[in-house]
């Protein structure tokens, strides 16, 4: 069986810049995987390069087995990606954007499955509005919806609850749990630590470019955890993640 | 909450909805997108007609009638540019062409659906103005066909070059010196007003290095009969400068230029 998501020895550079330096991962599929990182560690250079926005200076990446430069359709096609920004085209509604999103990749008569994901994101009473006159909130669900309008198995979200209130990240992360647990491989950015220790199974850390940690949470937690120092309280993913990221891991 | 189970699709191409999409994004605006282009051309036709009334082109044709194609394929021309480097300046500074970018859509898809919907766009403003001119002096339409096919490659050159330009303008006025600077003067100088054989021999020769002087001058041979040189070298011509510049567009988009970093 392919890896949902496969990455051997992927590196880029911009100018002076080594963005990502011999990167190899493999994501299993039906995991909910965490990539965690720095502002500036190569967390969205890799995102990009499996969704075919940048191309890598060296090294292979498939998703469910489909190279994303030699065989980019299959691979585009397996693949979903919420973006970090709130980016929207302002000339048509929530519901035409997920239209043509669907169109986009040769789905015919996918309405219903597009009103099934406008309800499932709180979308229904918007789905007819101009996405110029959305809160950032729901922008930001339809980011999500756009990214789910294919049905894909691999769903990658980059920093999806990057400045949105605390009743929407909650909302989305129990619809992103359930698209989990219907067999969506899920993987991760967030710079909220605590979200990815309730979520992911396993996390990967990035820091300049380069994988330094790897492993199950429980594992980094126990393994990590080790090195706090004041002995109180209870580890956590962000101490584990300022050990690993400031050099003091155990 | 309802079923989101993954479940096989059948997949055909994106083409058609990028198409769409693109038609659909001039048509909500088609105030700004048709009608301001058909005022432009009406107010070029009634302040050039009235100054130059009486005068003759081509020792039969009135200076009015002889205009009007003109007006046409220019508007034509700059529609199509427009439209295609406009959408793609506009998503690319806005972000949201990432999600044409994340579809599996291959460069050939992508040129086909911008240049065709520039095509569309160049050709309903093309028939407003005609529609609205024709009014003031009705040209004849000696060869219908030679029409259509000047309109179609002249209106596709122009939807490449937009292409190119909005692939390569990184700000609106990158986009715009590109405009005013090759786009619009090649067109104003391309005989849209003027027959080139009442220019001097110099800038008569000039103008036969314009690519956008045979564009007009095969489409007007379509209305009247009669143009500065033979349709079919104008053909030619054009043909291959469609040719020169779809393989430009082309390769730019599957290189990923500015696109794909």
């Amino acid at each position: 069986m392919h890896a949902a998501i496969s990455i051997q020895n992927i590196s880029k550079r911009y100018g002076a810049l080594q963005a990502l330096d011999n990167v190899s991962l493999a994501i299993k599929p039906g995991e909910f995987f965490g990539l965690l990182g720095p502002n500036g560690a190569g967390k969205t250079t890799l995102i990009s390069i499996l969704a075919g926005l940048v191309c890598a200076d060296q090294g292979q990446a498939a998703i469910m087995g489909a190279n994303v430069q030699s065989d980019f359709r299959q691979a585009r096609r397996m693949l979903g990606v919420v973006p970090q920004e709130l980016v929207f085209d302002p000339f048509f509604t929530v519901r035409e954007t997920l239209q043509f999103q669907s169109g986009y990749f040769g789905i015919k008569n996918n309405d219903a499955w597009i009103d099934e994901v406008i309800a499932n994101l709180d979308l229904t009473s918007k789905a007819d509005s101009n996405m110029r006159s959305l809160s950032g909130g729901m922008k930001r669900r339809v980011l999500v919806a756009q990214a789910l309008v294919h049905r894909p198995p691999v769903i990658i979200l980059d920093e999806p609850t990057a400045g949105v209130d605390v009743e929407l990240r909650q909302s989305l992360w129990q619809f992103i749990s359930r698209l989990n647990q219907d067999g969506h491989t899920i993987v991760l950015t967030t710079h909220y630590l605590e979200e990815a220790e309730a979520l992911c199974q396993r996390i990967a850390m990035l820091k300049q470019g380069k994988i330094v940690a790897l492993d199950t949470t429980a594992n980094l937690l126990s393994q990590y955890g080790s090195a706090k120092k004041d002995g109180e309280g209870k580890t956590d993913l962000e101490d584990v993640f300022v050990n690993i990221m400031s050099g003091n891991a155990v | 909450m309802k079923n989101l189970k993954i479940l096989p699709l059948e997949y055909g191409s994106g083409f058609p909805t990028l198409l769409r999409k693109e038609v659909k994004r001039f048509y909500k605006v088609a105030f700004q997108t048709v009608a301001a282009p058909v005022l432009t051309a009406i107010l070029y036709l009634m302040i050039f007609g009235h100054v130059l009334e009486g005068k003759e082109v081509y020792g039969r044709i009135s200076y009015t009638a002889f205009l009007i194609p003109g007006l046409v394929m220019m508007s034509v021309l700059q529609n199509a540019f427009a439209n295609t480097s406009s959408s793609l300046i506009q998503s690319k500074i806005t972000g949201n062409l990432v999600f044409v970018l994340l579809a599996p859509l291959s460069h050939l898809e992508f040129y086909g659906a911008y240049v065709l919907a520039a095509v569309f766009r160049g050709v309903v403003v093309g028939l407003g103005v005609f529609l609205v001119t024709a009014w003031y002096a009705l040209p004849a339409l000696e060869y219908p066909l030679w029409i259509v096919t000047f309109v179609f490659l002249g209106a596709a050159i122009l939807g490449s070059l937009g292409l190119i330009a909005g692939i390569w303008a990184d700000k609106y006025d990158q986009l715009a010196a590109f405009q005013n600077f090759f786009i619009m003067p090649a067109t104003m100088l391309s005989g849209v007003f003027y027959s080139i054989h009442s220019l001097p021999p110099t800038w008569q020769a000039v103008s036969h290095f314009n690519p956008f002087f045979y564009m007009i001058d095969g489409f007007r041979y379509g209305f009247f009969g009669v143009s500065d040189i033979s349709p079919w070298n104008s053909l030619a011509i054009v043909a291959c400068f469609l040719i020169l510049v779809s393989a430009i567009a082309l390769r730019l988009l599957q290189k990923g230029y500015k696109l794909r970093h």
